[in-house]
């Protein structure tokens, strides 16, 4: 039968199993609104502005194991999209775009909203396509998915111009895919995994440093196998939080700029260090001079080969899916008779214990007058059990949150790390809930953060989520002012934010329940209430400290070892 | 180091700016880039010289290979190859000069293509180093138009770069 591009279009979301579509209609897009109206097994999100489209398309990704999309127009609608994709981008986040383009015989002409969607999104898409043709639109989709999980996933956008989603074909969905050009490994090099696994074996004072990469091929219980096989201390990067259980002793917490002490001195310190899924940025190593002063192997986990040697020398560089490769590890370390030296491991076992009590751990003062916001954070992870999904804004509230709340499961901890955009954690917050419709779903943002998306209350009012808004209201955008603090002589330059709104009217105002809370007696039973309405936005206006900062700190361009301790300020 | 890397891409619209996109994104050097479509025509052969680091060329390699349509990529200097430019030269030829530009185009092997009253048009082809010592040897004051491809690189003997 024939079909048109736009029907052709929604037929392929509904092939690749896609429940929900965020997006924004327009000119541009109009022939697929018709034809998405005409069905009912993709349900579209209608969204306030284009970045949350994007941003809740992602949400829901991280969440799940499933690809996010979304749907805008061209022009004006694809350029509000392009921090949203960049967003997917830098966190390598599986997500397919679909933009409306001018009409083929208009391209290039300046025609009413053009812009070249696919030169503007190039730099920060996994890949991305025009199609001029009707007949490749089912193809074109089809390989969208197939690149945007495969491999080192990403956010693929496919651009179609109007006059080419009004015309007919013949529908025929490609049972598979096949891309000369690309093949992303499977497995790794067996000898390379044996060599890994022997010089693990040998270590005297291993350390494990697992990354997003760990969570985005859901291989937690391979990770934790691991590391409770051979007895390592294992830290998590803020993108890796979750993929192996905070509760568990061998967890020395996160590491890099704002990480504890124990796992930085342990990544100083260490003489075998197994990266797994992790690409050695520049917030989690610090100065790679500093870096590479202190010898050490370095094995290298990941699919990616441009993610090994960027940064830093790697001694066993292994690429390969992270399930496949651990699978393998796994099996060859269980396979040998050698164990990890007992005595060399209590030694180091030690060694790391005592830089848990000299770097005096994760604290805070806290007060009975001012709400200090990591006791927010605290009674967040008590009253939900440590088991709520979390999302966050870009600023000091996220690194209190991603140290505070100990994720013990993966996709659960839901932050942009990478491109690290404010104006994330709301719309993020709706995929997440969509997602998983009876659960707890947080979102912990700051004042400056929230305002960059907060018309997406109007989106939570219509489709009944029921998200619990966590902000950490300290009056300050507080990581900029932390900044000006410590380097900047205290000329806190734009860093006050004058004239806030009352936030307990704004979400009044959509329809929500506000909830402003000034004491820190105050904090477990207005929580305890915002949580028991299941069925309610609530959004917490949380009072807090406007002078507390984040502690530890690596000043940036720094040694991991230099680190700020709270006592030394 | 000078590095002088060949690859295959698939011959669509905006593949070219995948590439040159990249080393302008990364900061990467490119001293010249060519491309044309192959015998297959679905196929782009391209060629580019850069240099770096041997750090900055294994990224350079390896950022080129996640190019979706980038099909294989080959570092020709990492072994045997043959480098070859084509350069269109106008000269200003007057008077005694006329002999003396035709003699040094021969000893070069180049070929006269077009001749004027006052001009030769020569076409020269060979490595980077003899068409910069051909213009030494001219001297920059007849120049009046040059014309370089860059380089197009190929490996000897069964170094072959195929899909
Ligand atoms: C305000 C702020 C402060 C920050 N402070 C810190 C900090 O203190 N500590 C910190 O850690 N980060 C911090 N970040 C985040 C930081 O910027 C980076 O985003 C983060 O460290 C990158 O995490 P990652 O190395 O785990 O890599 P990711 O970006 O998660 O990359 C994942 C890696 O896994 C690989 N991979 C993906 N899928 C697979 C697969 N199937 N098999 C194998 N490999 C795969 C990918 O190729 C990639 O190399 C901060 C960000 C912000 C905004
Ligand atoms: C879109 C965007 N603009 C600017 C920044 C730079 N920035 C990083 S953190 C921050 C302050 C965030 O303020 P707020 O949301 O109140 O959080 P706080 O740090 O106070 O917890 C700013 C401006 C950013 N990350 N994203
Ligand atoms: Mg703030």
């Amino acid at each position: 039968m024939e079909m048109t591009g736009a029907e052709i279009t929604i037929r392929c979301l509904q092939e690749e199993g896609v429940e929900y579509l965020f997006g924004y209609p327009g000119g541009a897009v109009l022939h697929i609104y018709d034809a998405l109206f005409q069905q009912d097994k993709v349900k579209h999100i209608l969204v306030r502005h284009e970045q949350a489209a994007v941003h809740a398309a992602d949400g829901y990704a991280r969440s799940s194991d499933k690809v996010g999309v979304a749907l805008v127009t061209s022009g004006p609608g694809l350029t509000n999209a392009v921090t949203g994709i960049a967003t997917a981008y830098l966190d390598s986040i599986p997500m397919v775009v679909i933009s409306g383009q001018v009409p083929t015989f208009a391209i290039g002409e300046d025609a009413f909203q053009e812009v070249d969607a696919v030169g503007i999104t190039r730099p920060c898409v996994k890949h991305n396509f025009l199609v001029k043709d009707v007949k490749d639109i089912a193809s074109t989709i089809k390989k969208a998915f197939y690149l945007a999980k495969s491999g080192r996933p990403g956010p693929v956008l496919v651009d179609i111009p109007k006059d080419v989603s009004g015309q007919k074909t013949e529908f025929v969905y490609p049972a598979s895919v096949n891309i000369r050009s690309y093949h992303p490994q499977g497995r790794g090099d067996s000898a390379q995994i044996r060599h890994a696994a022997q010089l693990m074996l040998e270590a005297k004072r291993p350390m494990i440093y697992a990354g997003g990469g760990v969570v985005l091929s859901d291989s937690s219980a391979q990770l934790t196998d691991l590391v409770r096989l051979l007895g390592f201390p294992c830290t998590n990067t803020l993108m890796g939080l979750g993929g192996f259980p905070a509760n568990d002793k061998q967890f020395v917490g996160m590491l890099g700029m704002h990480g504890t002490y124990e796992a930085n001195m342990a990544m100083q310190h260490c003489d075998v260090l197994v990266a797994i899924g992790a690409r050695f940025d520049d917030r989690v190593i610090g100065n790679v001079e500093h870096f590479a002063q202190v010898p050490r192997k370095i094995i290298h986990i990941d699919i990616d080969p441009s993610s090994i040697a960027k940064r830093v020398k790697v001694d066993v560089p292994i690429v390969g899916d992270l399930k496949l490769v651990l699978t393998e590890l796994l099996e060859v370390l269980r396979a040998s008779r050698q164990k990890p030296d007992a005595a060399e491991m209590a030694a180091w076992w030690k060694q790391v214990d005592e830089w848990r009590v000299t770097g005096g751990g994760l604290r805070y003062k806290n007060s009975s007058e001012i709400i200090k916001p990591q006791f927010v954070i605290e009674t967040l992870h008590k009253l939900t059990g440590g088991d709520a999904f979390v999302t966050s804004d870009v600023g000091q509230h996220q690194m209190w949150a991603a140290q505070y709340y100990k994720f013990n499961h993966p996709r659960r901890w839901i932050n942009s790390g990478g491109l690290g955009t404010m104006g994330f954690g709301l719309p993020a917050a709706m995929g997440v809930q969509l997602k998983h419709p009876g659960e707890t779903v947080a979102c912990v943002t700051g004042e400056g953060s929230i305002q960059m998306n907060i018309q997406e209350l109007s989106t939570c009012k219509q489709y009944h989520l029921p998200i619990k808004v966590l902000s950490l209201n300290n009056g300050y955008l507080g990581m900029v002012r932390q900044w000006q603090e410590f380097f900047h002589g205290n000329r806190f330059s734009e860093s006050y934010m004058d004239a806030l709104p009352d936030f307990v009217k704004v979400a009044e105002a959509y329809g929500h329940i506000g909830m402003r809370i000034d004491k820190p007696a105050d904090v477990e039973p207005a929580m305890k209430e915002a949580f028991s309405r299941k069925n309610d936005l609530v959004f917490m206006d949380f009072r807090t400290d406007s002078t507390e900062n984040v502690f530890p700190m690596v000043p940036g361009g720094k040694g991991l070892s230099e680190v700020v301790l709270a006592e030394d300020l | 180091m000078r590095h002088i890397i060949s690859l295959l891409m698939e011959n669509e619209a905006g593949a070219l700016s995948r590439v040159a996109g990249l080393f302008s994104a990364r900061g990467y050097n490119i001293e010249s880039l060519t491309v044309a479509p192959t015998e297959d025509a679905t196929l782009s052969r391209m060629t580019i010289v850069t240099s770096g680091s041997d750090a900055v060329i294994e990224q350079i390699n390896k950022q080129l290979n996640k190019l979706v349509d980038v099909v294989s990529v080959m570092d020709l200097s990492e072994g045997e190859h043959i480098e070859r430019e084509l350069m269109l030269l106008k000269l200003r030829a007057e008077g005694e000069a006329r002999e003396e530009l035709k003699r040094l185009t021969d000893i070069f092997r180049g070929r006269i293509l077009d001749v004027s009253d006052h001009t030769y048009t020569i076409e020269l082809t060979g490595s980077r180093v003899k068409l910069d010592s051909f213009i030494d040897a001219i001297g920059r004051d007849l120049i009046l138009e040059t014309v370089r491809t860059g380089a197009s690189g190929i490996g000897r003997g069964n170094r072959i770069l195929k899909l």
